[in-house]
C-alpha cells in the first residue's frame, strides 16, 4: 500500500532513527550494534512491540504505530538518517557495510553476519490494515457516520435505510472507502458532478462509498467518476432519464486501454451476468443517482416498465476485434485515449441474421429490425446504438466497408414514405401526422445512429439499444475522458 | 470490519446527507373570480387541446388566464419561467403528460 505523504505526519528527530520490533530475529540480533550506535552516534529508536526494546538505546514507544505507518516503514529493522526532517539515508534489514555507510561508524557487529534481512513491520501487517488505515486517514472522510446497533443484521440495516438498488450491497465501512480512494488520485473532498434530480454537489468520497456498495475494486473508480461526469451534464439530461415513463437508463461504453487493464469483458455474454467490472460500474453510477441525487423508481423516476439494466448496463467495446475505430473516436476521442460514452437507451433486442454473407443483404437485414425501433411507424424521435457481433462485423471487414459507409448504406435503407407512417395507415392508431403522408421521412436523424463492436466470436447476431427522446430537447449522447 | 480497534460497526452515509426544508403551502384561494390562472404546457401532445378547453371553461367563470410553456417536457421548467408564473398568477395548472 502506498502512503501519501501527509502533512500531519509526526516528524522524526534528526540523526539516524532505527525502527524495531522485539519479535523480529535480525532486530534482536543488531541490538548490540543499536547500543553501540546510541553512544557512538546520535540515535532515536522507534520501537514497534516492546518500548524496552533495544536496551541501552533512547527508545520512542511507537506501538501504536503511528510513526511507522506515516513513515512508510515496510520492513524492521530499517535505518535512516535524518536532516531536517527529511530522510536522506536508508538502510534496510542488517548489512554491515549499508550500516557502516550511512551512520559512519566502522567495525559494527564484528561477531554478526555480513547479512541478514529484516522482517515485516507491523504497520503493513495485513491483519491491522483496516484499523490502521481508519486511525491514520479516517480524518480525510467527511460523509455522517452510521453506527449500526449490536443486534442489527448488517445487510438488513442498509436495505431498511433505502440504500439499495433491491440487490446485497457491501458495507461502506470507513476502511473499505479508503481503500476505494486510493483508485483515484482526486481528494476526497472534490466536487465530481452536481446530481439530479436533487441538484445534490457530489464529492469524490460520496461516489467512492457508493462504489464500495456496489462491489467495484479501486481500480474501477476513475471509470465511475467519468460516467458520474458524463451523467450529470445538461446534455444528458438525467433528471429526464430518470423521470420519463419510458424504459430507459444511462448506458455506459467504455474505451481505451483501461478496458483490458481493470478485466472488462467485451467479449462473450457482452451484455450479461458474470463479469464483476462491467455489472459494478454500472451499479454504482445507479447508486450515486439514487442515493446522492434522490432518484428512486415511483419518485422522481416514474418508468413504466423500467429494464434489467437500470440495475447495471455497463460495457467494454471490442476494440481490438472491430474493422472500425471505436465509438468514442465518434466524440473526437484520440486514439488511446480511455473513455466513457453514455448512451440513454433500453435493454438490448437481437436482431438474429445468420444467412448474409454479402454487405448489402446484411445491411438490408438490419435496417428492417432497426425500422420496427420502439414502434415501426414512429421515425426520427429516437436515437440507436446498434452493437455489431464480430461475425456480422467480418462481413463488413471482408468487404471493406468502412463504419461511414454501413451507416450511410443503413440511413439510405431507413428512409421511410410518410404515407406507410400516419396516423391510421396499417390499421394503426400511432403514428406521424397526417399531412407528412407525402413526405419521406429517415428513422434516426443525423448522428441518430451509432455502431459499437462487441459480443462473443460465435454467433450471426447485432444488437439494438433503443433511445430515448433524442437531441438537445432530451438526451444527447455524452463522452468524458476517464482521468486517475 | 473493526473500526478503531472495537467491534463497533460503522458504516458511512452514501446519500447526499440532505434535509429538505420544510415550507408551509400557500393558502387555498377561497374563489377563481377576479383571480389570474396561469396554464402551463409542459411540451406533451395535446396539451394544448386539454388547456384551450379548461382556459374556456376558466374565461367562462370570469377567470383571467396566461399561457406558459416549458421549452421541452423532458427537463424541468426554467427557474426564470417558474418566476414569471408565480409572480404573474395566483395559481398555476399544468397540463402533465399526453
Amino acid at each position: 500500500m502506498s502512503v501519501e505523504p501527509s502533512a500531519t505526519a509526526p516528524s522524526l528527530p534528526s540523526g539516524l532513527v532505527a525502527f524495531v520490533k522485539r519479535e523480529c530475529p535480525t532486530c534482536t540480533l543488531v541490538a548490540p550494534v543499536l547500543a553501540r550506535l546510541a553512544r557512538e552516534a546520535e540515535l532515536t529508536v522507534f520501537s514497534q512491540d516492546d518500548p524496552s526494546f533495544p536496551p541501552g538505546t533512547r527508545i520512542v514507544d511507537d506501538e501504536s504505530l503511528e510513526y511507522s505507518w506515516h513513515h512508510g516503514i515496510e520492513t524492521v529493522p530499517t535505518l535512516l538518517r535524518i536532516r531536517d526532517g527529511r530522510i536522506v539515508g536508508r538502510a534496510v534489514g542488517w548489512h554491515r557495510g549499508d550500516w557502516e555507510a550511512l551512520t559512519g561508524v566502522g567495525g559494527l557487529g564484528p561477531e554478526l553476519p555480513e547479512w541478514r534481512p529484516g522482517c515485516g513491520s507491523l504497520s503493513v501487517d495485513p491483519d491491522r490494515q483496516a484499523e490502521l488505515l481508519v486511525r491514520f486517514s479516517g480524518s480525510r472522510l467527511h460523509a455522517r457516520r452510521v453506527e449500526l446497533a449490536e443486534l442489527e443484521d448488517e445487510h438488513e440495516a442498509m436495505f431498511a435505510r433505502g440504500w439499495s438498488d433491491g440487490l446485497p450491497l457491501v458495507a461502506p465501512t470507513e476502511d473499505r472507502v479508503l481503500r476505494m480512494l486510493e483508485g483515484t488520485t482526486r481528494r476526497p473532498d472534490s466536487v465530481v458532478a452536481v446530481v439530479p434530480p436533487d441538484l445534490i454537489e457530489c464529492s469524490v468520497e460520496k461516489v467512492a462509498i457508493n462504489a464500495v456498495m456496489a462491489g467495484c475494486k479501486p481500480e474501477y473508480l476513475p471509470v465511475v467518476l467519468a460516467a458520474v461526469e458524463a451523467a450529470c451534464t445538461d446534455q444528458f439530461n438525467m433528471h429526464g432519464v430518470l423521470a420519463t415513463t419510458m424504459p430507459v437508463g444511462p448506458v455506459i461504453v467504455v474505451n481505451g486501454p483501461i478496458r483490458r487493464a481493470i478485466g472488462m469483458n467485451p467479449g462473450m455474454n457482452v451484455f450479461g451476468q458474470g463479469n464483476r467490472a462491467n455489472l459494478t460500474i454500472g451499479r454504482a453510477l445507479q447508486l450515486v443517482v439514487r442515493n446522492v441525487g434522490g432518484g428512486r423508481p415511483g419518485e422522481v423516476d416514474r418508468a413504466t416498465h423500467g429494464n434489467p439494466g437500470k440495475i447495471a448496463f455497463c460495457f467494454a467495446e471490442d476494440e481490438e476485434g472491430s474493422p472500425w475505430t471505436p465509438l468514442s473516436a465518434d466524440f473526437g476521442a484520440a486514439p488511446g485515449t480511455n473513455t466513457v460514452v453514455l448512451f440513454t437507451g433500453e435493454g438490448p433486442r437481437a436482431i438474429v441474421d445468420q444467412l448474409s454473407r454479402d454487405p448489402e443483404s446484411l445491411s438490408r437485414s438490419l435496417s428492417a429490425s432497426l425500422r420496427t425501433l420502439h414502434h415501426a411507424k414512429l421515425v426520427m424521435a429516437f436515437d440507436c446504438l446498434l452493437a455489431i457481433g464480430p461475425e456480422h462485423a467480418r462481413v463488413f471487414r471482408q468487404a471493406g466497408w468502412s463504419k461511414e459507409k454501413v451507416v450511410a448504406r443503413l440511413h439510405e435503407l431507413l428512409q421511410i414514405s410518410g404515407s406507410e407512417l400516419v396516423r391510421g395507415a396499417g390499421g394503426i392508431a400511432e403514428g406521424i401526422p397526417a399531412h407528412l403522408a407525402g413526405s419521406t421521412l429517415p428513422k434516426f436523424r443525423p448522428g441518430g445512429l451509432r455502431l459499437v463492436h462487441c459480443g462473443g466470436a460465435a454467433g450471426q447476431f447485432s444488437m439494438m439499444i433503443g433511445g430515448w427522446v433524442s437531441g438537445a430537447s432530451g438526451s444527447e449522447p455524452v463522452m468524458k475522458e476517464i482521468r486517475p | 470490519m473493526s473500526t478503531n480497534g472495537t467491534s463497533r460497526r460503522i458504516l458511512l452515509d452514501p446519500t447526499s446527507e440532505r434535509r429538505p426544508a420544510m415550507r408551509a403551502r400557500v393558502a387555498r384561494l377561497p374563489s377563481l373570480r377576479g383571480k389570474t390562472v396561469g396554464l402551463l404546457d409542459i411540451s406533451k401532445p395535446r396539451g394544448d387541446v386539454f388547456l384551450d378547453r379548461l382556459e374556456t371553461l376558466l374565461h367562462a367563470h370570469g377567470v383571467a388566464t396566461l399561457r406558459f410553456c416549458k421549452p421541452t417536457f423532458t427537463k424541468p421548467a426554467p427557474v426564470d419561467l417558474r418566476h414569471e408564473i408565480a409572480t404573474r398568477c395566483d395559481a398555476v395548472i399544468e397540463a402533465l403528460a399526453d
